[in-house]
């Protein structure tokens, strides 16, 4: 047997915790962070007005869910954020997927994309109270118009990294424009707007709960503003944690469903990337 | 005549502006049902003037005929077999082979049966569900040859389809491919660096030169049919080797 045989064994078969190394660092460095808060709050003696302790967010946060208080808020953001996601990622991709196929577009329409971009969102976001009033609507905009561009964005950029022997094997087969976009730029543009939309889902969360801060009588973002009043910072931070586990939530989500639509791109256990 | 080029030239327009002339002046015919090989350095012109023939480049002046009819785009008398296998990795091999089907609108459903004999055909049977990445070059390259052979067309094109192939899969392929050329009695022009592959697949042989490239030579090839792979140690067979190398010198840039 040489060397290299006996560096690389066959097949992996490695502890159960090696196998889940990345799991058991990770919750080594969360439950590090919050003993050190817990403790630093606990030796320091700081006000909890300012920094609460990790214990009382837990408590406040167990409260708020027992009691059903935070229901109705918690449902409110999830419908901004879905349907702001839905509303401006299916309206980004659907534009996008427009300009990628029809050239023309990109000089046209895409200038003004750019330049809507460039406004920061968050500023329109007491227009779009204005204008759409206090409810649902107005939220669901202003998440709509910042997960709009991230996008619009990728699914371009993904509609142009089609390599040139595909397109050229597939007009040899008498493809036309619109079935070399349908069969092969399409597919090789989704892990970039997964990508998008990956990013996208995020950035909803955040503009609801900027549309919430602006004016509305219901949401996480809404609540933050009453505790805040109160005076209940371990609330705030409650409230933080839903928000914080919902996007995460929301993320692998959109993980899962790119490994399900982009099958194709999957790494192999057994290649081996690199030393 | 099948194929009928006449004056055919190409120059590319470069970035910096200058034009780089592909191909000269070039012309030659191709009779119905000939397997017709193309032999030339690299950088000759050769992928350029199955291009044009294919109708995914255009020619820069001269004419291309394929049954009488100009070539102004792609055909679906032709298939065309590419260097690399160029397979869709969301697709299985099936619907890869099919993919010409679908292209061109005709019923899938009704063209299973011919992929499956196309399957037996080249030996990968059993392999139909799987995804291109499962498959070893030389079996993606057959995928590659019968999806060019999956419309029936009239005339089937190569473009060095073996060269990624190691000897023995490359002989095999080869024979393969006369089996396939007998059986279903297509024109066949293959592109190859090799000089002996060259000859032992052709009718004729186009011996080009760069560049721009030219026809060097047209050599008619009077080995019996069918070719067996022992003809290649034949006195014939090392005649017409050494006539096509002459024409290269000694740094000819081609696999002897
Ligand atoms: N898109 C292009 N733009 C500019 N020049 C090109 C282009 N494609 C090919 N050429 C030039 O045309 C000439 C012929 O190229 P071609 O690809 O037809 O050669 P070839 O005979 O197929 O070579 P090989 O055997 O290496 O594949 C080369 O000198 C190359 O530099
Ligand atoms: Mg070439």
């Amino acid at each position: 047997m040489n060397e290299i045989a006996q560096a690389l064994p066959a097949t992996r078969n490695p502890t159960w915790l090696w196998a889940h190394r990345q799991w058991a660092l990770s919750a080594l460095i969360f439950v590090l962070f919050i003993g050190l808060w817990e403790g630093g709050v606990r030796l320091f003696d700081v006000p909890s007005l300012v920094l609460p302790p990790p214990s009382a967010v837990l408590k406040s946060l167990a409260a708020s869910l027992s009691s059903g208080q935070l229901t109705r808020h918690i449902w409110a953001t999830g419908l901004e954020v879905i349907g702001g996601f839905a509303l401006g990622g299916g309206f980004g991709f659907l534009l996008g997927c427009l300009i990628g196929r029809f050239p023309i577009l990109e000089q046209t329409i895409y200038p003004y994309v750019v330049a809507f971009q460039t406004v920061p969102k968050v500023a329109l976001a007491p227009l779009i109270v204005i204008w759409f009033g206090f409810g649902l609507s107005s939220k669901i905009v202003t998440a709509a118009t910042i997960c709009f561009f991230p996008v619009i964005a990728n699914t371009l950029v993904g509609l142009r990294v089609t390599p040139a022997d595909q397109v050229e094997m597939m007009a040899a087969f008498t493809a036309s424009r619109s079935q070399i976009f349908w069969k092969a730029r399409l597919p090789h543009a989704l892990p970039y707007i997964f990508a998008g939309l990956d990013i996208g889902v995020v950035l909803s969360v955040i503009g609801a709960i900027v549309g919430e801060f602006v004016g509305a009588q219901a949401g996480l973002g809404y609540m933050i503003l009453q505790r805040q009043f109160t005076m209940d910072i371990a609330g705030v931070f409650a409230i933080l944690v839903i928000l914080s586990i919902f996007g995460m939530a929301l993320h692998a989500l959109m993980r899962w469903l790119q490994r399900k639509v982009v099958f194709w791109i999957h790494e192999d256990d057994d290649r081996i990337v690199g030393a | 005549m099948l194929i009928e080029i006449a004056g055919l030239t190409k120059s590319y327009a470069t970035r910096e502006g200058l034009n780089v002339e592909a191909l000269a002046p070039l012309s030659f015919t191709v009779r119905e049902g000939e397997f017709l090989t193309i032999v030339g350095p690299s950088g000759c012109g050769k992928s350029t003037l199955l291009k044009i023939i294919a109708g995914t480049l255009r020619r820069s002046a001269g004419s291309v005929r394929l049954q009488g009819r100009a070539i102004d785009g792609p055909s679906r008398d032709i298939g065309m077999v590419f260097q690399s296998p160029v397979l869709l990795p969301w697709r299985t091999i099936e619907e890869n082979v099919l993919l010409p089907i679908e292209i061109q609108r005709q019923d899938v459903r009704n063209h299973r049966a011919r992929a499956a004999d196309l399957f037996r055909l080249v030996g990968i049977e059993g392999f139909e569900r799987k995804y291109p990445k499962e498959l070893s070059g030389g079996m993606q390259q057959r995928v590659g040859i019968i999806r060019a052979l999956i419309h029936d067309p009239a005339v089937l094109l190569l473009d060095e389809p073996f060269g990624a192939l190691d000897a023995m899969t490359r002989e095999h392929m080869n024979l393969e491919l006369l089996r396939i050329w007998k059986d279903a009695g297509k024109t066949i022009i293959l592109v190859t660096h090799s000089i002996p592959e060259a000859i032992f697949l052709a009718d004729r042989v186009i011996v080009m030169s760069a560049r721009p490239g030219r026809i060097a030579e047209v050599i008619e090839v009077d080995l019996t049919r069918p070719r067996r792979l022992d003809m290649i140690n034949s006195d014939p067979f090392g005649d017409y080797v050494r006539r096509v190398r002459g024409h290269f010198g000694s740094h000819g840039g081609l696999d002897a």
